[in-house]
């Protein structure tokens, strides 16, 4: 299938429910030759590469500098996170769950203490709500920083990378403060969290609520009136609205494409039911909006936060539960909204202290998958952007 | 740093040519960037970041193997992936280290249970200095990569006692 007739199967008419499009035309091998005679060339690129965050592996078929297929190949990081998972009680799965999406471990942790709760039937304090929901910003700010600032190294801007992480810095040492570790907290736990801010936490958070703003329009500077950095992103890796919804795209990548669905106005988790925040949504799904909606995250996760410090409520931070957690046989899914999108836990317990089976729904895996449709007609180097812009952690594919 | 003290208050020095050279590759260790999990975002950006700064051990990431000194293994390392990390540490060029950083890299860390798992990243590559944590912090890297040049300095002595004793 040539790329002309790729995008046109893409185009639905207007009116028509939405086709579903599956990727065609995907094959290991070369073609041979064609009737202009030039060789495809299959390269391999990773799991070595600067570029594609992780160890992920993409075969790209190639003719010339244009893509005609391309097929991700997974589990170059495979480490069996959901079996172990079954060996483990169910204060320790959160451990393993952090190592999963290890950019924002608190969103997964979360995911999995409220499917244990719901299972129990634990009634969380509401502190502990409100610490969930601040934490849970903190944490996305500091990844879409990353997101952001490897963004800018892949297009080839070296500098956002250097400021990003200065500000992600000052969010770390509030994490450290707080839950003991700068990346895997384990601090989300099934009944509350493990403690409350540290007096040093709010001046801290404060401080950088002040300075955030400012420091924003600095990227803004840098990467988004970058008119280099705007040719490498406009109109590259469009994904329209129906093929995100048919591969089950979520987050930044779906709303992007101008489907405003996000899990924290959907179905309120924490204490997001109180917050008043607008979900940022983009019009044409190219690398740009994607950029742009993660960049406008941002902005809003900064002003839940400053929404927690002011109405955190009083009271305990953990509800009463056992030492060890022995909910009833059953099953339970819960969804949370995490950077990359709706990270979901369906747990299954069959009585004992440890879970039957805990399946991670991991939101990188469906925005990876749409590479294979996006990619085949860009040049190559449009590759690196795509994969950058989509912000996968291959811990979470593979898991 | 080296030269420092090599020099003293005199501008004459006398020393073997290896000595120099590896007093200047102590300084000049250019990594692999090859993130494998978790410990990249710690050990490679963070601490190549502006508050922990690499660049000021004249610590760099290349993004080719050929260019490289030496390879951080910042990760669980499964078995599909041992292959593609024994020949990315074949393409390095001579004299080469390894640094094994993380739980998981030195002994297969909270996911060595599972059978796919490497049990340490030394069954496949000849390690120089291992940083345990989960992640180690970037502190940790920078004390680990000081270990290494230590460990580069000192090289021609450390053979010629080995000698001495053989």
């Amino acid at each position: 299938m040539t790329p002309e007739e790729l995008s046109q199967a893409r185009i639905t008419p207007e009116g028509e429910a939405p086709a579903i499009v599956l990727p065609k035309g995907l094959r290991r091998v070369p073609r041979g030759v064609d009737e202009l005679a030039t060789e495809h060339l299959i390269v391999n690129m990773g799991p070595q590469h600067p570029s594609t965050h992780g160890v992920l592996h993409i075969l790209l078929e190639l003719d010339g500098e244009e893509i005609i297929a391309a097929e991700a190949s997974l589990g170059y990081l495979h480490r069996g996170i959901e079996k172990l998972a079954e060996h483990r009680r169910y204060s320790a799965v959160g451990t393993l769950l952090d190592r999963a999406d290890y950019i924002s471990g608190i969103h997964t942790e979360l995911a999995l203490a409220q499917a244990t709760e719901q299972l129990m039937g634990i009634e969380v304090p509401e502190k502990a709500q409100w610490l969930r929901s601040l934490f849970s910003e903190i944490v996305r700010i500091a990844s879409h920083l990353i997101a952001i600032g490897t963004y800018g190294m892949d297009i080839g801007a070296m500098a956002p990378f250097l400021y990003i992480m200065r500000e992600r810095e000052a969010l770390l040492s509030v994490l450290e403060s707080v839950t003991g570790a700068r990346m895997m907290f384990n601090y989300v736990r099934p009944g509350g969290v493990l403690r409350d801010l540290t007096p040093e936490a709010e001046p801290l958070l404060r401080q950088f609520l002040k300075t955030f703003p400012g420091y924003l329009e600095e990227y803004h500077t840098l990467l988004t009136g970058n008119e280099i950095f705007q040719a490498r992103v406009k109109g590259v890796g469009v994904i329209d609205r129906a093929t995100a919804i048919a591969f089950g795209m979520s987050g930044p990548p779906l709303r992007a494409s101008g489907f405003g669905w996000d899990v924290r106005k959907e179905r309120p988790y924490a204490a997001y039911e109180q917050l008043r925040f607008d979900v940022p949504v983009g019009e044409s799904g190219d690398c740009w909006d994607r950029y742009l909606v993660r960049m406008e995250e941002m902005r809003i996760a900064a002003e839940l936060i400053e929404q927690c410090l002011d109405g955190m409520p009083e009271g305990d931070v953990m509800a009463k539960v056992p030492k060890v957690l022995k909910p009833p046989a059953g099953e339970a899914y819960s969804a949370v909204e995490s950077p990359r999108g709706e990270v979901g836990i369906h747990l299954v317990s069959d009585g004992t202290d440890t879970p039957y089976r805990v399946h991670l729904r991991a939101p990188s895996l469906m925005n990876l998958a749409v590479v294979d449709e996006v990619m085949p007609g860009h040049k190559i180097a449009d590759s690196v952007a795509i994969i950058g812009s989509l912000d996968i952690v291959l811990g979470e594919i593979d898991r | 740093m080296a030269l420092d003290k090599l020099l003293g208050e005199n501008s004459v020095i006398f020393t073997k040519s290896e000595q120099l050279f590896d007093a200047a590759r102590a300084n000049s260790l250019w990594y692999l960037s090859y993130g494998i999990a978790c410990c990249a975002i710690e050990g490679l950006m963070s601490a190549g970041g502006p508050k922990f700064d690499y660049d000021r051990f004249g610590i760099f990431h290349r993004g080719s193997p050929r260019q490289a000194d030496v390879m951080i293994v910042a990760g669980t390392v499964n078995k599909k992936m041992a292959h593609a990390l024994r020949k990315l540490y074949d393409q390095m060029p001579e004299p080469k280290w390894v640094i094994a950083m993380g739980a998981c890299a030195c002994t297969g860390g909270p996911f060595r249970e599972y059978p796919n798992v490497v049990l340490g990243v030394d069954k496949i590559v000849p390690v120089d200095v291992y940083v345990p944590g989960c992640p180690p912090r970037p502190e940790s890297m920078q004390y680990g990569f000081m270990q290494l040049q230590d460990k580069i300095r000192n090289r021609r002595k450390e053979m010629a006692r080995e000698q001495r004793s053989a």
